[in-house]
């Protein structure tokens, strides 16, 4: 069995050289990333890697992580790229299998919070169960940077006879949030403002694929998963019902926030419908399941407030004709005995928040 | 319960609905005169449970809307010289001058940061020594106290490097304007709680009696509305022309005297433009002869006067209270969140934008 050596000791600081392809660049990867990841496929250092043959559709996605600061409260760049893939995967019913990470440099980075990084990376994956069998690192000049970037690929193999997509929403249907929202949005943005709140928001930054293993094990009919990153809530409510061409009717009641992320999001001019998260998701399922669906969610995380906060309507309008631009929409009851619709947030809300 | 709690409780706006339908005897003309007040009543949906009695007129009193596109070219204008850094705040970089914004300035090279206030971009200027840092000092009574906080702080330290490009507007003279051409036909006004924190409300008395119009200082919160839409109602079903505070909790008939008297310190009463308004006289802030040197007109010889292009967008009659966004025929189909024509679908107080993302219809 191959085993890795001791931790590097060289400089402090990681510099283009250590992106250069020599000495520098193998001590770095050799020394210092590849003993934390301890991947024996990864410490071979090939071109790619060699994975065994799996049975059973393949799951693939990409995601890159660019968000500033690299540390917040509750996680970093790293155990977050580890989540965001694993939790991408796991939407589609997919049991996370393999991960590559590709890491964009910037010079002058401590190799310290590299090393930190990379740890919390590393004991992410292994968590989960998902191995890093390949990497890439490039290290850029000064200024052409912020200090670090992360790509990942992740694959993963589906464990459900039937798709689980929003085009298989269906009238009727409930949507479930497994419980509280906007709390790595605003996590992100204390550490980036330096705010400090009386009882500090930690990210919900967390895998997801147990919890999704759990709720498949119950046999219900889920038709769809969403996990709510960017754009929060709104915007992913907003694609489930463009995809399965339904109008949403959501309950403002029902819908979980912590009074601490409630306060912030006004403090800060924001709606915490469109705040993201890193470990929270929305599963439509048919009425009849709804209630075992919340029950198991209830079971596994009581803390999170899980909650049925939602239906999905007979889509109105034919869905053609230009002159009715608003269907498919989501329609919120207010507690005020009105509604109103939940649009998308445009544009920038914050910024490198994943 | 906790205090604010309150202000959100349904079954507490469920009784005050109760009461103003058992007052109402018709459908009354209310503007609510702050964009807040305009969002917070399209977000909870009581704007819709209020139809029969209230139709709501939209008011100007959204900053970012009102500020005239020449002061936005203007700083865009600031933007082409690399020794400028320009401070704005994050809403105002999306708001269409008369060519292009901010935000466009910003991706063409120009160094446009968002700021949460302006004693960042005091920061900025403490920081950069070699460059040259503009606030772009815009909205009402609410946020000249800190631009002037500001200046004497650059004042006191002999911050060279900082100016403020100050559009600062006052909401009087605006109301006064739309109450003058009764295009609008406003019967009664909810003043904007947080303007009257800092100025008090000493001077909606004299509009009220020259009107002879109910004025209701409110808050934000649903259950604020629905108290000041009560009141408007009782003093128009009497007869009555009075200035009411409902918003006791953070306004008092004063103001706030520190924030005042700071404002006053560094800025003076002038003419200002408005967008879709033009010129209103006594309706701005102009920073004062002793800190001149802190204006970035002066320092950069800006011109103050300039004529506003015609748009096919209608927000000058909006924020007159003479139109509704669903009254333009651009609203949702050329002009949308993603693709605004003009400022009140940019902005996020303006009205458009308030439509378009909350009213069902």
């Amino acid at each position: 069995m191959w085993i890795c050596p001791t931790e590097y000791q060289g400089d402090e600081t990681i510099t283009v050289a250590h992106g250069g392809g020599g000495r520098l660049m193998h001590e770095l990867l050799a020394d210092i990333i590849g003993p934390i990841l301890d991947d024996e496929e990864l410490c071979k250092s090939d071109d790619a890697a060699v994975i065994p043959q799996v049975s059973g559709a393949l799951a693939l996605t990409t995601d890159s992580f660019v968000v500033q600061p690299l540390f917040f409260p509750g996680g970093d760049i790293g155990s977050l790229a580890i989540h965001g893939t694993i939790n991408d995967l796991a939407m589609r019913g997919a049991r996370p299998l393999y991960i590559t990470v590709g890491s964009i440099i910037e010079e002058g980075l401590p190799r310290n919070t590299l090393l930190s990084i990379f740890r919390s990376l590393a004991s992410a994956a292994r968590e989960s169960g998902v191995r890093v069998v390949a990497g890439d690192t490039k290290v850029v000049e000064r200024g052409r940077g912020d200090k670090l970037f992360l790509n990942t690929t992740g694959v993963g193999v589906v464990e459900t006879e039937l798709p689980i997509t929003p085009t298989r929403i269906a009238p009727g249907d409930r949507i479930i949030i497994s419980g509280d929202i906007g709390r790595h949005a605003i996590a992100v943005m204390a550490a980036r403002a330096s705010l400090n709140f009386r009882e500090p928001v930690l990210s919900d930054s967390t895998p997801l694929w147990a919890t999704v293993r759990t709720l498949l094990d119950t046999g219900s009919d889920i038709h769809a998963m969403r996990d709510i990153t960017r754009g929060g809530l709104a915007a992913v409510l907003n694609e489930c019902s463009q995809m399965a061409r339904c109008d949403i009717t959501l309950e403002e009641d029902a819908i979980p926030i912590t009074p601490a992320v409630r306060h912030a999001s006004e403090l800060l001019g924001l709606d915490p419908l469109h705040l993201a998260c890193e470990g929270r998701f929305i599963v439509a399922v048919s009425e009849a399941d709804s209630e075992s669906v919340l029950e198991v969610l209830k079971t596994i995380t009581p803390e999170n407030g899980p909650s049925i906060i939602g239906i999905v309507n007979p889509t109105v309008g034919d869905g053609e004709t230009p002159t009715k631009p608003r269907r498919n929409r989501v329609i919120m009851r207010t507690p005020f005995g009105g509604a109103r619709y939940v649009g998308i947030p445009t544009g920038e809300v914050l910024p490198r928040i994943c | 319960m906790t205090f604010d709690d309150y202000y959100r409780d349904s079954e507490v706006a469920e009784k005050i609905i109760r009461d103003i339908f058992s007052v109402a005897t018709r459908q009354w003309r209310i503007m609510e005169i702050c964009g807040g007040q305009t969002h917070a009543f399209l977000r909870t949906g009581i704007d819709q449970r209020l139809t029969d009695v209230v139709k709501l007129i939209h008011g100007p009193g959204c900053p970012v809307c009102v500020t005239s596109p020449e002061v936005i070219d203007n700083a865009i204008s600031l933007t082409r010289d690399s020794s400028i850094i320009l401070c704005s705040f994050g809403d105002m970089i999306r708001v269409p001058g008369n060519h292009r914004t901010l935000r466009e300035a910003r991706a063409l090279g120009g160094a446009v940061e968002v700021v949460y206030s302006p004693l960042d971009a005091l920061s900025f200027a403490r920081n950069n020594p070699d460059k040259e840092v503009v606030f772009f000092g815009i909205g009402f009574e609410t946020t000249a106290p800190i631009v002037a906080l500001a200046i004497l702080i650059a004042a006191s330290e002999q911050l060279n490097n900082f100016s403020v490009l100050s559009s600062h507007l006052l909401v009087p003279p605006a109301l006064i304007e739309i109450l003058s051409s009764a295009e609008a036909g406003v019967e009664g006004i909810l003043a904007a709680g947080h303007v009257c924190a800092v100025m008090g409300y000493h001077d909606y008395a004299p509009i009220s009696q020259r009107f002879r119009i109910p004025i209701v200082v409110t808050g934000f919160e649903a259950v604020d509305l629905l108290l000041g839409v009560y009141r408007c109602i009782v003093q128009l079903e009497r007869g009555e022309s009075k200035v009411e505070n409902q918003y006791q909790r953070v306004v008092i008939a004063e103001g706030n005297r520190s924030a005042r008297d700071a404002l006053l310190e560094v800025f003076e009463i002038d003419s200002q433009r408005w967008r879709g308004f033009g010129s209103i006289e006594a309706s701005g802030l102009k920073i004062r002869l002793p800190y001149q040197k802190y204006d970035a007109f002066e320092k950069f010889s800006l011109a103050r006067d300039a004529d506003e292009k015609p748009s096919e967008c209608i927000s000058g009659a909006i924020l007159r209270g003479i139109k509704t966004p669903l009254e333009c025929p651009a609203f949702g189909k050329k002009c949308t969140l993603d693709h605004p024509l003009g400022a009140t679908m940019v902005s996020e107080e303006g009205a458009c934008s308030a439509y378009m993302h909350y009213k069902i219809g």
